[in-house]
């Protein structure tokens, strides 16, 4: 299967060993990936502080580089459901825009559902040999519905050993802009999941966004935890040849921090 | 003169105070869990059923609000017909006014009142204060939240940000200064309060002749008001006096009696997470020798009618005063009430009070923001209110507006950035440069980040750099 990867504009600029993860795994899956290069952003930033004229832009450039696409995985939650959930808001009834998102959105996935639904893979091959816990992320659970498709492709993973996470399901506070506009608030509910996130004893906490990662990877290793964080396509992807699995748990900020001093 | 919520400063402000607040974050969060955790699992013994009903509320309140004119008229004549005086209110203003004049008429200068968020809305308290007219809340948290001259900072549970340590010293101090004091020796028991409540407040109620309330419900054919409360305060107010008077905004009608067959389920299980709601009185009109002989309903709008005007934004006028998303909310569940600068907080409150205010203030403009869009408000709503979408379009009221010069810049920069890929790729290949000069704590508004959070490393390489080298190598 020719798959289109929009690599979303967080990962790509900040978190290029995800994408480097869903291409491997993709592509051992036995499927052709292609990443259509006109590709930037999906507007969610925009659409969800209140700008709604530049994210229907954005929406546009999205359609018209995707239209061509069988099917296109994201791995984020919450961009794909920026995608499947929001864009339908977007153009008016009727519209040039509201029939080609309607004809494309369902052709958009998560990396998850992709695997699990259109795939039918639970068990990707993944060698992952460390305790994890899994947050799912709000737009993901609640927007998309992802329900138990990351838990079981985790559960298939050799090796891995997955932990129970207290209060999975609340919002651990990243919100986008929500971050510095209700900064303390944000902080709060951060602080909170990552209590619970270390509790768990697990060594690394995962979910299918990494913005959301980021603000709670940001708090663990602010607080020096020693528990870091990754992308649930890094840890799909890892095989006992190695992998992706981002940093080891030595080159944390925090463990280097501990040698330096 | 009680507190009033001008003066709170707009939320992000006002919530940074209540994040600190550590004994109000303590007693919010048990008391949230537990509803929270009590509504799951009402709900979830009704399995699929519940998105039945869920559906269902929906529909019966959107399709009385868009033929709200013809309904109201209706109410207006059944009431009337019934024994009852209907009159109709534009504004806070009027309504106090009216309230008042009908008060004053009784020659009373004493009033109980059933819990209500339209006279909390109003604030008519203030205003019979001003005439001279006590009124007497006889709800357990409402009076609470008098005695202590504080303000209520939930739908459902108004005193909800204070422990019963906090309440015990509240009636020790307060009780006798508004009627029967508090026992000697009071201890902070649940039960030694509840029964000092019911002394304090009992001798209160056989004496006062005028009794003012809400309503959960009007329904528009048969012209009965209903209310839902769980303690039996509510129907001594509604039963003992002479007078009865109750604002009701325009939006708690429902068209036919049997249509409250569906919210006698959805509300109870919503709100206190029981199946059944334990003391609902409904009334029609006056009844020789049996209850008030005189019955005002005074028609409230407030704003109402402008909201029906916007078609996302209208959908909040389904609400049914639960709070289901108040005790769902992470940011509630952090901020409580208060920061929120209204009688309506949570998630609700941030759609409804810039609506029904009408966007009118900073304070208002802030509201749409206090929220991280999680969508679990949505998920528990009874009448499948898509809070997070009239959210998001408020937010772009507040966009379209004046002002937010530093916030349009930064938008219109990253447009400029994600407008083609060329400049997407331009600014990886700045920020692959300059990665080892990010500092740990950035300036400015992304200090919010970087006070709390560290900035992730910032990769050499973008993803779609090494995509195009990697298909160079391979070609």
């Amino acid at each position: 299967m020719r798959i289109a990867l929009f690599i979303t504009c967080v990962n790509d600029t900040l978190f290029p060993d995800t994408g480097r993860a869903v291409v491997r795994l993709l592509e051992r899956l036995g499927h052709e990936v292609v990443f259509p290069e006109d590709q930037t952003c999906c507007g969610q930033m925009h659409y969800n502080t209140g700008y709604r004229r530049p994210a229907t832009r954005l929406a546009v450039r999205f359609v018209k580089t995707f239209e061509g696409a069988d099917a296109v995985v994201v791995p984020s939650g919450s961009c794909a459901a920026m995608i499947r959930d929001n864009y339908p808001r977007l153009g008016a009834g009727g519209s040039r825009l509201s029939r080609k998102v309607a004809g494309l959105a369902p052709r958009v996935y998560d990396l998850t559902e992709f695997l699990v639904d259109v795939l039918g893979v639970t068990d990707v091959g993944a060698y992952y040999p460390h305790k994890v816990a899994y947050h799912p992320t709000c737009h993901g659970l609640r927007m998309l519905g992802l329900g138990d498709r990351p838990y079981r492709l985790l559960r298939a993973v050799r090796g891995l050993e997955l932990v129970e996470l207290e209060g999975a399901t609340e919002c651990c506070g990243f919100g986008g802009t929500f971050a510095v506009k209700n900064g303390d608030v944000s902080s709060a509910m951060g602080a909170d999941k990552a209590r619970h996130a270390v509790e768990t004893g697990a060594e690394v906490l995962c979910a299918v966004d990494n913005s959301c990662l980021m603000h709670i990877g940001g708090i663990l290793s602010r607080q020096r935890s020693g528990m870091r964080v990754a992308h649930i396509a890094e840890i799909l992807a890892s095989t006992e040849k190695g992998g992706s699995a981002g940093p080891a748990p030595d080159d944390a900020p925090a463990a280097k921090e501990a040698v330096t001093r | 003169m009680s507190a009033t919520f001008l003066g709170i400063p707009p939320f992000p402000e006002a919530a940074r105070a209540a994040v600190d607040d550590s004994r109000t974050r303590h007693n919010l969060r048990r008391a949230t869990h537990t509803i929270r955790d009590k509504r799951a699992s009402v709900v979830g013994e009704l399995n699929d059923d519940w998105q039945l009903l869920r559906a269902e509320g929906a529909a019966v309140k959107e399709h009385t609000l868009r033929h709200l004119d013809r309904y109201l008229e209706q109410l207006e004549e059944s009431v009337t017909r019934a024994g009852g005086r209907v009159h109709w209110a534009a504004d806070a203003e009027e309504a106090n006014a009216i309230v008042t004049r009908l008060v004053k008429a009784t020659g009373e200068t004493d009033v109980v009142k059933v819990k209500s968020m339209a006279t909390q809305e109003i604030e008519l308290n203030n205003a019979l204060a001003e005439a001279g007219i006590t009124a007497y809340e006889t709800d357990l948290a409402e009076l609470i939240v008098q005695l202590g001259d504080d303000l209520p900072s939930h739908i459902l549970v108004p005193a909800i940000h204070l422990g019963r340590a906090q309440i015990r010293e509240i009636f020790l101090d307060q009780m006798a200064e508004w009627g029967t004091p508090a026992p000697p020796g009071l201890t902070d028991d649940p039960r030694a309060l509840a029964e000092a409540a019911r002394l304090h407040l009992r001798e209160r109620f056989l004496r006062t002749r005028t009794a003012i309330s809400g309503a959960n419900f009007a329904v528009a054919d048969s012209g009965t008001l209903v209310v839902l409360e769980s303690e039996g305060n509510g129907r001594m107010c509604l039963t003992l006096p002479q007078t009865l008077i109750s604002v009701v905004g325009i939006e708690k009608i429902v068209p036919t009696w049997s249509d409250l067959e569906v919210f006698m389920q959805l509300l109870p299980r919503s709100s206190t997470g029981e199946r059944m709601n334990p003391y609902t009185s409904t009334w029609t009109g006056v009844t020789p020798g049996d209850g008030p002989q005189e019955f005002h309903l005074v028609l409230l709008d407030n704003g109402r009618t402008d909201v029906l005007a916007d078609t996302v934004g209208r959908q909040a006028l389904r609400c049914i005063r639960c709070s289901a998303c108040l005790n769902t909310c992470p940011v509630y569940e952090r901020t409580g009430g208060h920061a929120y600068g209204s009688v309506y907080p949570g998630p609700i409150g941030a759609i409804l009070t810039p609506q029904l205010r009408g966007m009118s203030s900073a304070v208002d403009e802030a509201l749409p923001y206090a929220s991280s869009l999680c969508g679990a408000c949505y998920e528990v709503c009874p009448v499948a209110i898509d809070i997070p979408e009239v959210l998001v379009h408020l937010r772009e009221e507040v966009s379209a507006g004046r002002g937010h010069l530093g916030e349009k810049a930064l938008m219109a920069g990253a447009e400029a950035v994600f407008s083609s890929s060329r400049a997407l790729g331009a600014a990886q290949r700045a920020a692959g440069l300059g990665r080892n000069l990010v500092p740990g704590h950035l300036p400015g508004t992304a200090g919010e980040w970087t006070d709390t959070r560290d900035v992730p490393d910032v990769p050499a390489e973008s993803f779609r750099s090494w995509w195009n080298k990697r298909g160079k190598g391979q070609r």
